[in-house]
């Protein structure tokens, strides 16, 4: 049967084109491939090749036509053998709303489509006896505790193995697992991060620890393009079950390539988790539920931290809800929100605070995405006030969100505008005394509140 | 002539039995027919944003495929429309797919670039150039850390041949001896740029020999001379010696994507390939002088031709995903 050539669309965007040229005459021969006319778009001068056999009927559109819409029949092809009064008859019949599906519609204001409500993290349990141990110990705790329980887990990254970690959390892993599960990585963060996206999408669960999280910039793309965004792009049908792990923000003197804090980085993307601990109960009990979530989840530990010591629960089911913050310190006058290594300098603070009269409550978030927000909420409406405290620099900052959440949410009940502390907006400086001018202390935070009460 | 028994002795490949030249002939048209229906519907605005077609590279795929068994597993670039039929994809779920329908594989939420099936271990349709070589890797390390003889295949152009991301993977293969095969689909032209605008390297088929990766060079348009390097490659894979390289040397007909023009070659080079290097009429040709008939062939065309026409229709008429579509897969339930 005779069939009609429409105008095609030759480019995402385009919706009506030119006729520049007609390269075949009615009678004549076409095979699928054959290029039959020139078309301009508003980009360029476009080959349109026959998609069909036939032979070329009849021209409906001339070479020369300006503006003509996308799926206007432009021309008729013939069956082979077939009369050329069909030609006549399927233009006759050539109503655009018989068969011909017209693409280009008046777009409308779709009405929008609300999100879900987050389901609310279980509240913490009580586990009972503590032991004093190093963020170091709890980390590698975690990992040896999740390598146990589950054969597809598995550590790679560099230095992990024999030298026994960079900053040996990954201490005992090598003689207790083995080097099929434990496994060195040359640096080449980029191919090895993409080789463990690929594994944990056919379901196996790599640990990827960077160094410091400033060398996963050379992986971000298979962090953000590859890990986080499968799930969605494949209908659900491809999780991507993986732990990308490794010190956050600064050090000691090492300048400023490394010393970031990629907390608004990661938290910026759908698809990820983000957790930040502080404690040592903090660090086991994240890490235990990141190797354990079937999602991708990048855990901002703390080189600074890892040294330092915090009762730790014993019992060997220890493990933390991700999604959940915990009040450090309760409060009545001011909230102050930190995570990571501030939740110390937010503590401090606090602790001067009272000296001056003012009770300040303190949220460690454990988890920066999903943000419990209705633990902040609930503390801003019980205090009045809110101060977040990160070392991240402020643009664009997990401050920022945490004041819009505070302003969105808690507006009626402020009695000062929300204040962050951050990082000063610079890259880190080397010299000793520069480096302390650039990073969150005590006294900021003390500052930011004391503002909030007019001084 | 005992059809199950004959065949081919033609002097560049390895024979293949009349069934087995009649399967590659079906699977190539069965891409060639499905592609060309792609670019329609892409011209009558049935499929936006961004799509690339296949015509031009069929042997490529087709050949690999016939050596590949159960559990083996592939991945490719935003190229991939070819790589999912023969992995045994349904023409229904891809086209609908395409068309941004419940009925795709991905549920709508994907499109051309973005497609996946679990069941068939095929790893996506990526849209960063070069990516799928590092997670292909990955999935030969899957098959590797389960002990298993299973192979990835992992396609990628001449112009993700110069992300640096490959070369960390070449690595990453040949010092954990992965069963990987590496396919560089050199079809000349990245994008608008030529290869020799592109590549120092002259030779892409010796672009892994610093990790002592073997490779070949292959006439990718000759699906016997595909078939035979894949099957020495496979073979390979599944002794446990390590990843293998494969340069088909292919063209693609068409643009880059839809919206490409195509000034950066001549009209006639494209025409010269076509009239003497084409797959599918090359294959038609030795099958032919192999003694199968003509109505073979037609009957194929006839078969190909109702499953492209009803995959189209699937396509057009199973619904757009549903509005709560929006929120989900986003993360999977803990």
């Amino acid at each position: 049967m005779a069939s009609l050539i429409l105008m095609p669309a030759l480019s995402p965007t385009m919706t009506e084109g030119t006729i520049a040229r007609w390269l075949r005459q009615p009678g004549e021969a076409v095979k699928s491939g054959d290029v039959i006319a020139e078309i301009e778009t508003d980009k360029a001068t476009m080959e349109v090749e026959a998609v069909e056999d036939g032979v070329f009927g009849k021209v409906l559109v001339p070479e020369g036509s300006e503006n003509v819409a996308v799926n206007t029949p432009i021309a008729v092809l013939l069956e082979e053998g077939e009369d050329a009064a069909a030609a006549e008859s399927v233009t006759r019949s050539a109503d655009p709303a018989a068969g011909v599906t017209v693409a280009i519609e008046t777009p409308s204001a779709p009405a929008i489509v609300e999100a879900p409500a987050i389901k609310q993290a279980e509240e913490e349990k009580d586990w009972g006896e503590t032991k004093n141990i190093t963020v170091r110990e709890a980390l590698r705790d975690a990992m040896a505790a999740e390598l146990r329980r589950d054969e597809d887990v598995f550590l790679m990254g560099e230095e992990v193995a024999q030298y026994q970690g960079a900053y040996k959390i990954s201490q005992g892993l090598l003689d207790e697992f083995g080097e099929k599960r434990v496994i060195d990585m040359p640096i080449t963060e980029h191919g090895f991060t993409g080789m463990a996206v690929g594994a944990a999408l056919t379901g196996l669960k790599p640990i990827v620890e960077f160094m410091t999280m400033n060398f996963s910039l050379q992986a971000i793309d298979h962090i953000i393009n590859s890990a986080a965004k499968t799930l969605y792009m494949s209908g659900g049908q491809m999780g991507c079950p993986i732990v990308f792990r490794g010190p956050n923000g600064a050090a000691a003197r090492v300048g400023a390539q490394h010393s970031q804090c990629f907390a608004s980085w990661y938290a910026h993307i759908p698809g990820l988790k983000v957790v930040a601990p502080w404690s040592a109960a903090d660090a086991k009990g994240l890490l235990r539920a990141a190797i354990r979530d079937p999602n991708p989840v990048v855990v901002l530990e703390n080189e600074i931290l890892y040294g330092q010591k915090f009762p730790c629960p014993t019992d060997e089911d220890f493990i933390l809800p991700i999604g959940k913050a915990k009040i450090e310190r309760e409060g009545k006058d001011v909230t102050l929100v930190a995570f990571s290594i501030m939740v110390g300098v937010a503590l401090d603070a606090a602790a001067k605070l009272a000296e001056q009269g003012i009770d300040a409550e303190v949220i460690n978030l454990r988890t920066i995405r999903p943000l419990d927000t209705e633990t902040i909420i609930k503390s801003v409406k019980k205090t009045n006030r809110i101060v977040s405290v990160e070392e991240g620099w402020p643009v664009a900052g997990i401050g920022a969100e945490i004041c819009t959440v505070a302003v969105e949410q808690a507006f009626d009940w402020l009695d000062a505008p929300p204040a962050r502390v951050c990082g000063l907006d610079l890259p880190l400086p080397y010299a000793s005394n520069l480096e302390k001018l650039a990073l969150p202390k005590p006294e900021w935070v003390v500052e930011a509140v004391r503002k909030q009460f007019g001084d | 002539m005992d059809e199950t028994t004959s065949a081919s002795n033609r002097s560049n490949g390895p024979a293949l039995s009349p069934e087995t030249m009649k399967r590659a002939y079906k699977d190539m048209l069965l891409v060639r027919r499905f592609e060309e229906k792609a670019g329609q519907l892409y011209g009558m605005g049935l499929i936006g944003g961004f799509c690339h077609l296949y015509i031009g590279q069929e042997a490529v795929v087709v050949g690999i495929g016939l050596n590949m068994k159960q559990g083996d597993k592939s991945i490719t670039s935003y190229r991939d429309h070819g790589q999912m039929l023969v992995a045994g994809m349904t023409a229904r779920g891809v086209m609908a797919e395409l068309t941004g329908r419940s009925g795709g594989y991905s549920r709508g939420k994907g499109g051309s670039m973005h497609m996946f099936s679990r069941e068939k271990e095929f790893y996506g349709g990526h849209g960063i150039v070069g990516a799928q070589v590092a997670l292909g890797t990955g999935l030969a390390f899957a098959n590797h850390y389960r002990g298993t003889d299973e192979v990835s295949i992992v396609y990628f152009g001449e112009g993700a041949s110069a992300q640096g991301q490959v070369y960390e993977s070449f690595n990453l293969a040949a010092l954990h001896k992965l069963p990987c095969i590496y396919v560089i689909e050199n079809n000349r032209y990245g994008m608008g740029t030529s290869i020799e605008r592109a590549s120092a390297s002259r030779d892409l088929s010796r672009n892994a020999e610093p990790w002592g990766i073997p490779s070949r060079k292959v006439d990718g348009m000759d699906v016997f001379a595909v078939h035979q390097a894949a099957q020495e490659a496979m073979e390979h894979c599944r002794a446990g010696k390590g990843p293998f390289l494969l340069e088909m040397e292919t063209y693609r007909y068409r643009g880059h994507s839809m919206s490409d023009p195509a000034k950066y070659r001549q009209r006639t080079e494209v025409e010269e390939m076509r009239r003497t290097r084409d797959p599918i009429e090359n294959l038609k040709a030795e099958m032919l002088r192999n003694g199968i008939g003509e109505e073979v062939f037609k009957d194929i065309e006839t078969d190909v031709k109702a499953v492209v026409a009803d995959a189209v229709e699937f396509a057009q008429t199973c619904p757009e995903p549903d509005e709560s579509e929006l929120w989900t897969d986003i993360l999977v339930e803990a």
